[in-house]
Protein backbone atom coordinates (compact mmCIF):
# COMPACT_ATOMS: atom_id res chain seq x y z
CA UNK A 1 0.00 0.00 0.00
CA UNK A 2 2.59 2.31 1.39
CA UNK A 3 4.77 1.45 -1.64
CA UNK A 4 2.32 2.05 -4.03
CA UNK A 5 1.16 5.39 -2.87
CA UNK A 6 5.30 6.09 -3.20
CA UNK A 7 5.59 5.13 -6.45
CA UNK A 8 2.56 6.84 -7.76
CA UNK A 9 3.53 10.15 -5.99
CA UNK A 10 7.35 9.68 -7.61
CA UNK A 11 5.56 9.42 -10.58
CA UNK A 12 3.17 12.40 -10.77
CA UNK A 13 6.70 14.17 -9.99
CA UNK A 14 8.25 12.67 -12.84
CA UNK A 15 5.80 13.99 -14.68
CA UNK A 16 5.52 17.48 -13.22
CA UNK A 17 9.27 17.44 -14.20
CA UNK A 18 9.51 16.17 -17.89
CA UNK A 19 11.69 18.60 -19.80
CA UNK A 20 9.89 21.65 -21.72
CA UNK A 21 8.98 21.23 -25.33
CA UNK A 22 12.11 22.21 -27.72
CA UNK A 23 11.59 25.81 -28.85
CA UNK A 24 9.94 27.41 -25.83
CA UNK A 25 9.93 30.86 -26.04
CA UNK A 26 11.90 31.60 -22.85
CA UNK A 27 11.78 35.77 -23.19
CA UNK A 28 7.60 35.46 -23.25
CA UNK A 29 7.43 33.20 -20.28
CA UNK A 30 9.25 35.35 -18.60
CA UNK A 31 8.34 38.52 -19.79
CA UNK A 32 11.43 39.82 -21.00
CA UNK A 33 11.18 42.67 -23.41
CA UNK A 34 13.21 42.01 -26.24
CA UNK A 35 14.41 45.70 -27.36
CA UNK A 36 15.08 46.07 -30.95
CA UNK A 37 17.69 48.37 -32.18
CA UNK A 38 16.42 51.60 -34.40
CA UNK A 39 17.93 49.83 -37.88
CA UNK A 40 18.94 53.48 -39.19
CA UNK A 41 20.83 55.07 -35.94
CA UNK A 42 21.50 51.75 -34.27
CA UNK A 43 20.00 53.02 -30.71
CA UNK A 44 17.94 51.26 -28.42
CA UNK A 45 14.45 52.75 -27.38
CA UNK A 46 14.34 54.81 -24.43
CA UNK A 47 11.32 55.71 -22.50
CA UNK A 48 9.79 59.35 -23.12
CA UNK A 49 11.37 62.39 -21.92
CA UNK A 50 11.19 66.16 -22.40
CA UNK A 51 13.65 67.37 -24.52
CA UNK A 52 15.32 70.68 -23.96
CA UNK A 53 18.72 72.14 -24.09
CA UNK A 54 18.51 73.45 -20.13
CA UNK A 55 18.53 69.59 -19.77
CA UNK A 56 22.47 69.90 -21.08
CA UNK A 57 22.81 71.35 -17.79
CA UNK A 58 24.93 74.33 -18.66
CA UNK A 59 24.77 77.83 -20.81
CA UNK A 60 26.72 77.60 -23.80
CA UNK A 61 30.28 78.88 -24.57
CA UNK A 62 29.89 82.18 -27.69
CA UNK A 63 33.35 81.93 -29.03
CA UNK A 64 34.32 80.76 -32.38
CA UNK A 65 38.09 79.53 -31.76
CA UNK A 66 37.38 77.63 -28.85
CA UNK A 67 35.13 75.54 -31.77
CA UNK A 68 37.62 75.95 -33.97
CA UNK A 69 40.09 74.62 -31.07
CA UNK A 70 38.22 71.38 -30.82
CA UNK A 71 37.58 70.81 -34.54
CA UNK A 72 34.29 72.29 -35.08
CA UNK A 73 31.14 69.95 -34.62
CA UNK A 74 32.98 66.59 -36.30
CA UNK A 75 36.12 67.43 -34.14
CA UNK A 76 33.75 67.16 -31.09
CA UNK A 77 31.36 64.29 -31.93
CA UNK A 78 34.72 62.39 -32.51
CA UNK A 79 36.52 63.71 -29.47
CA UNK A 80 33.11 62.45 -27.69
CA UNK A 81 33.33 58.67 -29.31
CA UNK A 82 36.49 58.79 -28.46
CA UNK A 83 36.36 59.09 -24.54
CA UNK A 84 33.09 56.75 -24.73
CA UNK A 85 35.69 54.19 -26.25
CA UNK A 86 38.53 54.86 -23.66
CA UNK A 87 35.85 54.75 -20.95
CA UNK A 88 34.46 51.29 -21.78
CA UNK A 89 37.72 50.07 -21.94
CA UNK A 90 38.76 51.33 -18.54
CA UNK A 91 38.94 48.77 -15.86
CA UNK A 92 37.85 51.64 -13.45
CA UNK A 93 34.50 52.65 -14.82
CA UNK A 94 34.32 50.21 -17.51
CA UNK A 95 30.98 48.44 -15.32
CA UNK A 96 29.06 51.70 -15.52
CA UNK A 97 29.48 51.93 -18.93
CA UNK A 98 28.59 48.01 -19.93
CA UNK A 99 24.72 47.71 -19.67
CA UNK A 100 24.02 51.11 -21.16
CA UNK A 101 23.54 52.05 -24.97
CA UNK A 102 26.62 53.19 -26.17
CA UNK A 103 26.03 53.90 -29.40
CA UNK A 104 23.05 56.65 -28.05
CA UNK A 105 26.01 57.81 -24.96
CA UNK A 106 28.01 58.71 -27.86
CA UNK A 107 25.44 60.71 -29.72
CA UNK A 108 24.11 62.42 -26.79
CA UNK A 109 27.54 63.06 -25.05
CA UNK A 110 28.52 64.89 -28.42
CA UNK A 111 25.56 66.99 -28.55
CA UNK A 112 26.14 68.35 -25.45
CA UNK A 113 29.66 69.18 -25.62
CA UNK A 114 28.71 70.70 -29.31
CA UNK A 115 25.86 72.48 -27.32
CA UNK A 116 28.13 73.50 -24.65
CA UNK A 117 31.41 74.66 -26.46
CA UNK A 118 28.50 76.61 -28.58
CA UNK A 119 29.03 75.12 -31.89
CA UNK A 120 24.99 75.75 -33.08
CA UNK A 121 23.76 71.72 -31.74
CA UNK A 122 20.69 71.07 -29.67
CA UNK A 123 21.12 68.74 -26.68
CA UNK A 124 18.15 65.71 -26.96
CA UNK A 125 19.49 63.80 -24.21
CA UNK A 126 18.01 63.35 -20.44
CA UNK A 127 19.54 65.92 -17.54
CA UNK A 128 22.48 64.70 -15.68
CA UNK A 129 20.14 63.83 -12.83
CA UNK A 130 18.58 61.68 -14.48
CA UNK A 131 20.78 60.27 -16.71
CA UNK A 132 22.80 59.71 -13.29
CA UNK A 133 19.82 57.91 -11.85
CA UNK A 134 21.02 54.74 -9.87
CA UNK A 135 24.15 54.78 -11.37
CA UNK A 136 26.19 55.36 -7.89
CA UNK A 137 28.75 57.19 -9.70
CA UNK A 138 31.78 58.14 -7.29
CA UNK A 139 33.98 61.23 -7.40
CA UNK A 140 36.71 58.52 -8.41
CA UNK A 141 34.99 57.46 -11.40
CA UNK A 142 34.43 61.10 -12.26
CA UNK A 143 38.23 61.41 -12.05
CA UNK A 144 38.63 58.40 -14.35
CA UNK A 145 35.99 60.13 -16.88
CA UNK A 146 37.57 63.12 -17.04
CA UNK A 147 40.90 61.71 -17.95
CA UNK A 148 39.43 60.02 -20.43
CA UNK A 149 38.25 62.73 -21.78
CA UNK A 150 41.39 64.93 -21.34
CA UNK A 151 42.97 61.67 -23.18
CA UNK A 152 40.88 62.68 -26.06
CA UNK A 153 41.35 66.08 -26.39
CA UNK A 154 44.59 65.61 -26.37
CA UNK A 155 44.71 63.12 -29.04
CA UNK A 156 42.57 65.52 -30.72
CA UNK A 157 45.04 68.28 -30.16
CA UNK A 158 42.79 70.19 -28.40
CA UNK A 159 45.10 73.29 -26.67
CA UNK A 160 45.48 72.35 -22.22
CA UNK A 161 43.47 76.03 -21.62
CA UNK A 162 40.53 74.84 -24.16
CA UNK A 163 40.26 71.77 -22.47
CA UNK A 164 39.78 73.31 -19.54
CA UNK A 165 37.19 75.24 -20.55
CA UNK A 166 35.14 72.73 -21.25
CA UNK A 167 35.59 70.85 -18.10
CA UNK A 168 34.42 74.47 -16.29
CA UNK A 169 31.20 73.26 -17.86
CA UNK A 170 31.05 69.83 -17.11
CA UNK A 171 32.42 70.09 -13.33
CA UNK A 172 29.89 71.69 -11.42
CA UNK A 173 27.51 68.85 -13.00
CA UNK A 174 29.30 66.79 -10.20
CA UNK A 175 26.69 67.84 -7.98
CA UNK A 176 23.75 65.87 -10.07
CA UNK A 177 26.09 63.12 -11.00
CA UNK A 178 27.81 62.08 -7.68
CA UNK A 179 25.93 60.17 -5.34
CA UNK A 180 28.36 58.97 -3.17
CA UNK B 1 42.90 -17.81 -19.72
CA UNK B 2 39.35 -17.58 -18.74
CA UNK B 3 40.10 -14.15 -16.87
CA UNK B 4 41.42 -12.35 -20.16
CA UNK B 5 38.82 -13.63 -22.37
CA UNK B 6 36.14 -11.20 -20.99
CA UNK B 7 39.22 -8.37 -20.90
CA UNK B 8 40.35 -9.04 -24.47
CA UNK B 9 36.47 -8.72 -25.50
CA UNK B 10 35.75 -5.20 -23.55
CA UNK B 11 39.33 -4.21 -26.08
CA UNK B 12 37.72 -5.46 -29.01
CA UNK B 13 34.39 -3.72 -28.31
CA UNK B 14 36.84 -0.15 -27.62
CA UNK B 15 38.22 -0.73 -31.02
CA UNK B 16 35.23 -1.24 -33.40
CA UNK B 17 33.47 1.77 -31.88
CA UNK B 18 36.97 3.84 -32.35
CA UNK B 19 37.41 2.72 -35.66
CA UNK B 20 33.07 2.80 -36.50
CA UNK B 21 32.75 6.98 -35.79
CA UNK B 22 29.21 6.67 -37.30
CA UNK B 23 28.08 5.12 -34.62
CA UNK B 24 28.57 8.35 -32.33
CA UNK B 25 25.55 9.96 -34.22
CA UNK B 26 23.24 7.42 -32.67
CA UNK B 27 24.53 7.58 -29.23
CA UNK B 28 22.00 10.32 -27.59
CA UNK B 29 22.94 13.68 -27.15
CA UNK B 30 23.51 15.11 -23.31
CA UNK B 31 23.52 19.38 -23.28
CA UNK B 32 25.91 20.58 -21.46
CA UNK B 33 28.12 24.07 -21.42
CA UNK B 34 31.75 23.47 -22.30
CA UNK B 35 34.08 23.60 -19.95
CA UNK B 36 36.02 27.02 -20.56
CA UNK B 37 40.03 26.62 -20.62
CA UNK B 38 41.03 27.51 -24.07
CA UNK B 39 39.76 29.04 -26.91
CA UNK B 40 36.02 29.88 -27.23
CA UNK B 41 34.86 27.58 -30.05
CA UNK B 42 31.30 29.80 -31.53
CA UNK B 43 29.35 26.34 -32.54
CA UNK B 44 27.21 26.77 -35.86
CA UNK B 45 23.63 27.22 -34.60
CA UNK B 46 22.06 24.35 -36.22
CA UNK B 47 18.08 24.47 -36.92
CA UNK B 48 16.29 22.03 -34.59
CA UNK B 49 15.13 19.19 -36.24
CA UNK B 50 16.53 19.96 -39.49
CA UNK B 51 18.32 17.24 -41.35
CA UNK B 52 19.12 14.34 -38.67
CA UNK B 53 15.81 14.28 -37.68
CA UNK B 54 15.32 12.44 -34.75
CA UNK B 55 18.45 13.61 -33.15
CA UNK B 56 18.38 17.57 -32.83
CA UNK B 57 21.47 19.18 -31.33
CA UNK B 58 21.32 21.49 -29.05
CA UNK B 59 22.43 25.28 -29.51
CA UNK B 60 24.72 26.28 -27.27
CA UNK B 61 25.21 29.92 -26.75
CA UNK B 62 28.36 31.13 -26.56
CA UNK B 63 29.95 32.72 -23.58
CA UNK B 64 30.06 36.65 -24.06
CA UNK B 65 33.90 36.68 -23.71
CA UNK B 66 34.07 40.05 -25.26
CA UNK B 67 32.31 41.72 -22.33
CA UNK B 68 34.72 43.64 -19.91
CA UNK B 69 33.71 42.38 -16.93
CA UNK B 70 33.72 38.62 -17.50
CA UNK B 71 37.03 39.12 -19.57
CA UNK B 72 38.25 40.49 -16.21
CA UNK B 73 36.62 37.90 -14.10
CA UNK B 74 38.53 34.95 -15.90
CA UNK B 75 41.99 36.91 -16.38
CA UNK B 76 44.68 35.19 -14.80
CA UNK B 77 46.10 37.25 -11.82
CA UNK B 78 48.98 39.28 -11.99
CA UNK B 79 50.93 42.16 -10.57
CA UNK B 80 48.06 44.33 -12.24
CA UNK B 81 45.15 43.23 -10.97
CA UNK B 82 46.52 41.05 -8.28
CA UNK B 83 45.70 44.31 -5.12
CA UNK B 84 42.45 44.74 -7.27
CA UNK B 85 43.76 47.94 -9.46
CA UNK B 86 46.21 49.09 -7.23
CA UNK B 87 46.66 49.83 -3.85
CA UNK B 88 45.34 47.60 -0.96
CA UNK B 89 41.85 47.17 0.38
CA UNK B 90 41.53 46.56 4.18
CA UNK B 91 37.57 46.46 5.16
CA UNK B 92 35.58 48.88 3.61
CA UNK B 93 38.96 51.64 3.05
CA UNK B 94 41.21 51.27 0.19
CA UNK B 95 44.62 52.05 0.81
CA UNK B 96 46.91 53.93 -1.44
CA UNK B 97 44.91 53.27 -3.92
CA UNK B 98 44.79 56.80 -5.79
CA UNK B 99 42.64 57.99 -8.10
CA UNK B 100 43.01 62.44 -7.86
CA UNK B 101 43.54 64.32 -10.81
CA UNK B 102 47.14 64.67 -11.21
CA UNK B 103 48.13 67.90 -8.79
CA UNK B 104 45.19 68.43 -6.86
CA UNK B 105 47.06 66.85 -3.65
CA UNK B 106 49.44 69.80 -3.93
CA UNK B 107 53.17 70.58 -3.33
CA UNK B 108 54.14 70.15 0.19
CA UNK B 109 55.06 72.94 2.34
CA UNK B 110 58.11 73.25 4.32
CA UNK B 111 55.91 72.90 7.16
CA UNK B 112 54.68 69.58 6.11
CA UNK B 113 51.14 70.16 4.90
CA UNK B 114 49.50 69.96 1.18
CA UNK B 115 49.91 73.63 -0.16
CA UNK B 116 51.86 75.11 -2.47
CA UNK B 117 55.78 75.03 -1.57
CA UNK B 118 55.73 77.65 1.39
CA UNK B 119 51.87 79.02 0.81
CA UNK B 120 49.12 76.14 2.94
CA UNK B 121 46.58 74.94 0.68
CA UNK B 122 42.96 73.47 1.72
CA UNK B 123 43.81 70.87 -0.60
CA UNK B 124 44.60 67.39 1.61
CA UNK B 125 47.69 65.57 1.26
CA UNK B 126 47.91 62.37 -0.47
CA UNK B 127 45.96 60.96 -3.84
CA UNK B 128 42.85 58.74 -1.99
CA UNK B 129 39.71 59.54 -2.51
CA UNK B 130 36.50 59.25 -0.05
CA UNK B 131 36.73 56.31 1.66
CA UNK B 132 40.57 55.74 0.96
CA UNK B 133 43.68 56.34 3.22
CA UNK B 134 46.70 57.91 1.07
CA UNK B 135 50.03 58.77 1.58
CA UNK B 136 52.51 61.85 1.09
CA UNK B 137 56.19 62.20 1.65
CA UNK B 138 58.67 65.24 0.86
CA UNK B 139 61.90 66.46 0.65
CA UNK B 140 63.00 70.20 0.27
CA UNK B 141 66.34 72.15 -0.15
CA UNK B 142 65.87 75.71 0.03
CA UNK B 143 69.45 77.20 -0.65
CA UNK B 144 70.14 80.92 0.34
CA UNK B 145 73.39 82.94 0.18
CA UNK B 146 74.37 82.15 3.98
CA UNK B 147 71.94 79.58 4.84
CA UNK B 148 70.94 76.15 4.14
CA UNK B 149 67.31 75.36 4.70
CA UNK B 150 66.27 71.06 5.00
CA UNK B 151 62.48 70.24 5.23
CA UNK B 152 61.46 66.69 5.27
CA UNK B 153 57.81 64.98 6.35
CA UNK B 154 55.00 62.85 5.43
CA UNK B 155 51.29 63.53 5.31
CA UNK B 156 48.39 60.91 5.51
CA UNK B 157 45.13 61.88 4.27
CA UNK B 158 41.93 60.40 5.06
CA UNK B 159 39.60 60.64 2.31
CA UNK B 160 39.07 63.95 1.53
CA UNK B 161 38.54 65.14 4.77
CA UNK B 162 41.45 64.96 7.13
CA UNK B 163 45.14 65.61 6.75
CA UNK B 164 47.62 64.84 9.38
CA UNK B 165 51.38 66.09 9.01
CA UNK B 166 54.63 66.13 10.33
CA UNK B 167 58.13 67.89 9.32
CA UNK B 168 61.14 68.08 10.65
CA UNK B 169 62.90 71.38 9.59
CA UNK B 170 66.30 72.03 9.83
CA UNK B 171 67.95 75.45 9.15
CA UNK B 172 71.99 75.66 8.71
CA UNK B 173 73.22 79.23 9.80
CA UNK B 174 76.86 78.09 8.20
CA UNK B 175 79.31 81.33 8.04
CA UNK B 176 76.70 83.45 9.86
CA UNK B 177 76.96 80.91 12.74
CA UNK B 178 80.38 82.32 13.30
CA UNK B 179 79.09 85.81 12.95
CA UNK B 180 76.41 85.92 15.29
CA UNK B 181 78.16 84.18 18.03
CA UNK B 182 76.46 80.85 18.17
CA UNK B 183 79.41 78.66 16.54
CA UNK B 184 79.82 77.85 13.06
CA UNK B 185 77.62 75.53 11.28
CA UNK B 186 75.04 75.86 13.94
CA UNK B 187 71.48 74.23 12.71
CA UNK B 188 68.07 75.61 14.60
CA UNK B 189 66.06 72.27 14.15
CA UNK B 190 61.92 72.13 14.49
CA UNK B 191 59.43 69.45 14.67
CA UNK B 192 56.00 70.31 13.24
CA UNK B 193 52.35 68.29 13.68
CA UNK B 194 49.57 69.58 11.53
CA UNK B 195 45.91 68.69 11.16
CA UNK B 196 43.67 69.94 8.39
CA UNK B 197 39.93 69.41 7.92
CA UNK B 198 38.21 70.04 5.27
CA UNK B 199 34.99 71.78 5.71
CA UNK B 200 33.13 72.41 2.45
CA UNK B 201 33.62 72.62 -1.23
CA UNK B 202 35.90 70.82 -3.89
CA UNK B 203 38.98 72.45 -5.53
CA UNK B 204 37.76 71.04 -8.72
CA UNK B 205 33.96 70.46 -9.05
CA UNK B 206 30.81 71.62 -7.25
CA UNK B 207 29.64 74.66 -7.14
CA UNK B 208 32.26 77.10 -9.08
CA UNK B 209 32.50 79.99 -6.86
CA UNK B 210 32.55 77.63 -3.86
CA UNK B 211 36.57 76.92 -3.68
CA UNK B 212 38.03 74.18 -1.14
CA UNK B 213 37.67 75.47 2.78
CA UNK B 214 39.86 74.10 4.96
CA UNK B 215 40.80 75.07 8.60
CA UNK B 216 44.07 73.69 10.69
CA UNK B 217 46.88 73.82 13.33
CA UNK B 218 50.09 73.48 12.81
CA UNK B 219 51.94 72.82 16.22
CA UNK B 220 55.81 73.46 16.36
CA UNK B 221 58.43 72.11 18.62
CA UNK B 222 61.19 73.90 18.58
CA UNK B 223 64.22 72.14 19.29
CA UNK B 224 66.73 74.91 20.07
CA UNK B 225 64.81 76.53 23.30
CA UNK B 226 67.39 77.89 25.44
CA UNK B 227 69.06 79.62 22.20
CA UNK B 228 65.77 81.33 20.85
CA UNK B 229 64.98 82.60 24.20
CA UNK B 230 68.21 84.27 24.49
CA UNK B 231 67.58 85.53 21.34
CA UNK B 232 64.70 87.26 22.92
CA UNK B 233 61.88 84.55 21.95
CA UNK B 234 59.16 84.58 24.30
CA UNK B 235 58.62 80.51 24.16
CA UNK B 236 59.90 77.25 22.23
CA UNK B 237 56.95 76.03 20.92
CA UNK B 238 53.73 77.64 19.89
CA UNK B 239 50.54 76.45 17.70
CA UNK B 240 49.08 78.09 14.50
CA UNK B 241 46.11 78.10 13.13
CA UNK B 242 45.03 78.57 9.73
CA UNK B 243 42.31 78.73 7.64
CA UNK B 244 42.30 78.19 4.04
CA UNK B 245 40.40 78.28 0.55
CA UNK B 246 41.42 76.49 -2.79
CA UNK B 247 40.13 76.96 -6.09
CA UNK B 248 40.91 75.90 -9.46
CA UNK B 249 38.88 78.15 -12.02
CA UNK B 250 38.79 76.00 -14.77
CA UNK B 251 37.66 78.36 -17.12
CA UNK B 252 41.08 80.27 -16.60
CA UNK B 253 43.32 77.37 -15.93
CA UNK B 254 43.92 79.42 -12.37
CA UNK B 255 44.36 78.16 -9.35
CA UNK B 256 43.68 80.33 -6.27
CA UNK B 257 44.43 80.23 -2.87
CA UNK B 258 44.18 82.33 0.44
CA UNK B 259 45.27 81.37 3.55
CA UNK B 260 44.99 83.10 6.98
CA UNK B 261 47.02 82.02 9.69
CA UNK B 262 46.63 83.14 13.22
CA UNK B 263 50.54 82.85 14.53
CA UNK B 264 53.44 84.04 16.95
CA UNK B 265 56.20 81.86 15.54
CA UNK B 266 59.41 84.25 14.44
CA UNK B 267 60.53 82.80 10.92
CA UNK B 268 58.14 79.81 10.90
CA UNK B 269 59.16 78.96 14.19
CA UNK B 270 62.82 78.33 13.84
CA UNK B 271 63.76 81.33 15.92
CA UNK B 272 61.10 80.70 18.54
CA UNK B 273 57.72 82.00 19.28
CA UNK B 274 56.64 85.37 20.46
CA UNK B 275 58.88 88.01 22.32
CA UNK B 276 59.98 88.25 25.56
CA UNK B 277 58.80 91.60 25.01
CA UNK B 278 55.53 90.23 24.79
CA UNK B 279 54.71 90.16 20.84
CA UNK B 280 51.88 87.67 20.62
CA UNK B 281 49.80 86.32 17.89
CA UNK B 282 49.01 88.14 14.87
CA UNK B 283 46.92 87.54 12.19
CA UNK B 284 49.18 86.71 8.76
CA UNK B 285 48.68 86.32 5.17
CA UNK B 286 48.97 83.72 2.79
CA UNK B 287 48.11 83.67 -1.15
CA UNK B 288 49.26 81.47 -4.49
CA UNK B 289 48.37 82.25 -7.76
CA UNK B 290 48.65 78.76 -10.26
CA UNK B 291 48.38 78.95 -14.30
CA UNK B 292 48.16 75.45 -15.22
CA UNK B 293 50.16 74.33 -18.53
CA UNK B 294 48.90 70.76 -18.97
CA UNK B 295 47.79 68.18 -16.67
CA UNK B 296 51.14 67.89 -15.28
CA UNK B 297 52.74 71.02 -15.18
CA UNK B 298 51.65 74.26 -12.92
CA UNK B 299 53.19 77.39 -12.47
CA UNK B 300 52.54 79.96 -10.60
CA UNK B 301 53.82 82.79 -7.42
CA UNK B 302 53.43 82.91 -3.61
CA UNK B 303 53.40 85.57 -0.88
CA UNK B 304 53.40 84.90 2.58
CA UNK B 305 53.61 88.07 5.19
CA UNK B 306 55.43 87.29 8.42
CA UNK B 307 55.18 89.27 11.85
CA UNK B 308 58.47 90.96 12.81
CA UNK B 309 57.85 89.87 17.17
CA UNK B 310 61.93 89.53 17.64
CA UNK B 311 62.25 93.28 15.86
CA UNK B 312 65.54 91.21 13.69
CA UNK B 313 63.81 93.07 10.43
CA UNK B 314 61.79 89.97 9.44
CA UNK B 315 60.76 90.54 6.30
CA UNK B 316 57.74 88.82 4.02
CA UNK B 317 58.08 85.93 2.06
CA UNK B 318 58.02 85.28 -2.20
CA UNK B 319 58.63 82.82 -4.41
CA UNK B 320 58.01 81.95 -8.50
CA UNK B 321 57.13 78.12 -8.78
CA UNK B 322 56.97 75.33 -11.58
CA UNK B 323 55.73 72.05 -10.72
CA UNK B 324 55.87 68.85 -12.84
CA UNK B 325 54.01 65.58 -12.65
CA UNK B 326 56.80 63.28 -13.54
CA UNK B 327 54.44 60.56 -12.95
CA UNK B 328 51.63 59.61 -11.10
CA UNK B 329 53.27 59.89 -7.77
CA UNK B 330 56.32 61.90 -8.57
CA UNK B 331 55.98 65.74 -8.32
CA UNK B 332 58.79 68.26 -8.71
CA UNK B 333 58.83 71.35 -8.05
CA UNK B 334 61.40 74.61 -8.68
CA UNK B 335 61.07 77.82 -7.25
CA UNK B 336 62.65 80.83 -7.03
CA UNK B 337 62.38 82.25 -3.14
CA UNK B 338 62.94 85.77 -1.82
CA UNK B 339 63.09 85.19 2.06
CA UNK B 340 64.47 88.50 2.46
CA UNK B 341 66.21 89.48 5.94
CA UNK B 342 66.85 85.99 8.43
CA UNK B 343 68.70 87.18 11.18
CA UNK B 344 69.30 90.44 10.60
CA UNK B 345 71.52 89.30 7.33
CA UNK B 346 68.97 90.46 4.46
CA UNK B 347 69.14 89.78 0.77
CA UNK B 348 67.74 86.34 1.16
CA UNK B 349 67.25 84.99 -2.39
CA UNK B 350 67.83 81.33 -3.61
CA UNK B 351 66.62 78.54 -4.93
CA UNK B 352 63.86 76.29 -3.89
CA UNK B 353 63.96 72.54 -5.17
CA UNK B 354 61.16 69.60 -3.81
CA UNK B 355 60.36 66.20 -4.10
CA UNK B 356 56.98 64.60 -3.37
CA UNK B 357 55.95 61.34 -3.40
CA UNK B 358 52.12 60.74 -3.06
CA UNK B 359 49.87 57.38 -3.02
Amino acid sequence: MMITATATAAAMLMLLQQAPAEGTDWDAEFGVEQKQRDPVTGELPVDPYEQSNANAGAAPYDSAKLVADFGGREGIARIAARTVDLSEADPRIADIFAAHDMVRLKRTLGEQFCFLLGAGCDYTGRDMRSAHAEMGVTKADLNALVENLQRAMGEAGVPFSSQYRLLAKLAPMSRDVVVR
Amino acid sequence: MTLLAPCLAALCQAAVTASVPAAAETVPTIAFQPVIDAEPVIEPVIEAGAESGSNPQLAVAPMPLDHAPTRRAIAPLDETNALGGGGLRIGKVDMFKGGKLLLTNGISTVEGSSGGGIARWATIGGRQMPGGIGISGHATAVELPDFGWRSYGVAVGFGDRLELSYARANFDTRDVGALLGIGQGYTFNQDIYGAKLRLAGDVVYGTSWLPQIAVGIEHKRNLDGGLVQALGAGDDSGTDYTISATKLLLARSVLVNATLRYTEANQLGLLGFGSAAGEEYKLQFEGSLGYQLSRRAVIGAEYRTKPDNLGLGEDDWMDIFAAYALTDNLTLAAAYVDLGSIATISGQRGGFLSAQIAF
